[in-house]
């Protein structure tokens, strides 16, 4: 146990070491740790904000959706409106058109019937003469009697 | 055990001492084959053993570190970088709470102190007489494992610390201020500036000695002590050894720990202004 150089060999080597550690070993670990603690606090940040958004997204959809809903039924009832008002309009037309088909219908039938009237009427007038030929078997001035038979007919 | 049958004294004279390289007033450069050779050759010799092993330890520390700290990915850390990490994170909060200045070198420092001792302290924990035997099988006579048994070691870093002290203090407070700091405290008086000249040196040269001997006596005693214990009949010495052992895993631990703490502590003094 003497003290020699190995005092001062141990001085230079412990120097040397710690020279190597400050150089070489140190910041490197440092850097790695540093940079994984902020790693580490960006990802709990990033986790917290999406959990965020997550809940943001989630309302969002829920009021989508209300709204949606709120849309789909104001549509349909629209929709049931608008039938019911075209079935109403469809009904009405239909009344309309069957009015003005009975109308014309009732025309022609008058137009038939005053036509049948006015084809009865000439021929009862030749009739008549015919008959009262006939009847008085002789000849009669047709045109002294016609205007009596005439006025005869239209009475008809 | 070398020799035929050494007597008790003289394993554990054998056990510790150092392979000594060293200038011989007779034999000039040589090895040491005796302590009294060692003793002969004065300052001028070096301790082959110590200074191999604390190389060894300290080359083993950077290695360590260096690796870890190149592999150091920001995703998951392995074993050893986990490892390297928690020590590296001990270190930088031990750092921060004790000292308070602004310095990049003192977090460094005392992660190689920690380390360095913790990994020389280790040694210890191989039985005493392996690596004697071993080196003494291949022709080499003595072999002292661990460094920090050796004074010379301790007292190396020891020193090493107290020049940083000196220069912080000179650098901080500057030459004059760092006088004024040594002649006016403890007590603020012209009368008692010899006084305090002295109580302050004799403070100041007593932080490296503290430091080196504090772990050497430790380290040293322990040693003695598992010297002593080999001494036993083979199959009793597992009952105190084993117990001893497990005690010094506390008592490595925790003088590294002290030699870094103190070191940090007188370090961030020095860069104190008062």
């Amino acid at each position: 146990m003497n003290i020699n150089m190995t005092l001062i060999g141990q001085s230079i080597a412990f120097a040397i070491f710690v020279w190597f550690c400050i150089k070489y070993v140190w910041p490197p670990i440092s850097q790695a740790l540093h940079e994984r603690q902020k790693k580490i606090a960006e990802g709990l940040d990033a986790a917290s904000r999406a959990s965020r958004d997550l809940e943001l997204a989630q309302e969002q959809a829920d009021q989508t959706l209300r709204e949606s809903k709120e849309q789909a039924s104001e549509i349909l009832e629209q929709a049931n409106k608008r039938a019911n008002q075209m079935i109403e309009e469809a009904r009405g037309q239909a009344r309309a058109e069957g009015d003005r088909i009975i109308a014309g219908a009732r025309a022609e039938v008058e137009q038939e019937v005053n036509r049948a009237k006015e084809e009865l009427r000439t021929q009862v007038a030749s009739l008549a003469i015919l008959g009262a030929e006939r009847v008085l078997e002789s000849s009669i001035d047709e045109k002294a009697h016609r205007k009596l038979l005439d006025e005869l007919a239209a009475e008809l | 055990m070398a020799g035929n049958n050494p007597t008790p004294t003289e394993y554990i004279r054998h056990h510790l001492q150092n392979l000594t390289l060293g200038n011989h007033p007779e034999n000039g450069w040589s090895l040491a084959h005796s302590a009294e050779e060692a003793r002969e050759m004065g300052f001028w010799a070096i301790h082959l053993d110590t200074m191999g092993w604390s190389i060894a330890m300290g080359t083993l520390f950077i290695c360590l570190f260096r690796k870890a700290g190149k592999a150091a990915t920001t995703g998951v850390p392995g074993t050893l970088q986990n490892m390297v990490e928690m020590v590296f994170e001990f270190i930088e909060n031990l750092t921060r709470s004790t000292f308070h200045g602004k310095n990049p070198i003192i977090a460094p420092l005392a992660l190689t102190l920690f380390v360095w001792i913790l990994l020389m302290n280790s040694l210890k924990v191989i039985p005493v007489d392996y690596f004697p035997e071993l080196f003494a099988r291949l022709g080499v006579d003595y072999m002292k494992i661990v460094p920090t048994t050796d004074p010379n070691a301790t007292m190396g870093m020891a020193i090493g610390v107290f020049c940083l002290i000196i220069y912080y203090s000179l650098k901080v407070k500057g030459v004059g201020g760092f006088a004024k700091e040594l002649s006016f405290t403890p007590f603020n008086t012209w009368l008692l500036v010899p006084f305090n000249l002295l109580l302050e040196l004799i403070s100041l040269l007593v932080k490296p000695l503290s430091l080196g001997l504090r772990l050497f006596g430790n380290m040293f005693a322990g040693e003695v002590i598992f010297i002593l214990i080999a001494l036993l009949p083979f199959w009793a010495i597992w009952l105190l050894d084993v117990p001893w052992a497990i005690f010094h895993i506390l008592v490595v631990t925790l003088q590294a720990f002290i030699f870094t703490v103190l070191s940090v502590v007188y370090l961030s003094a020095a860069h104190e202004h008062h």
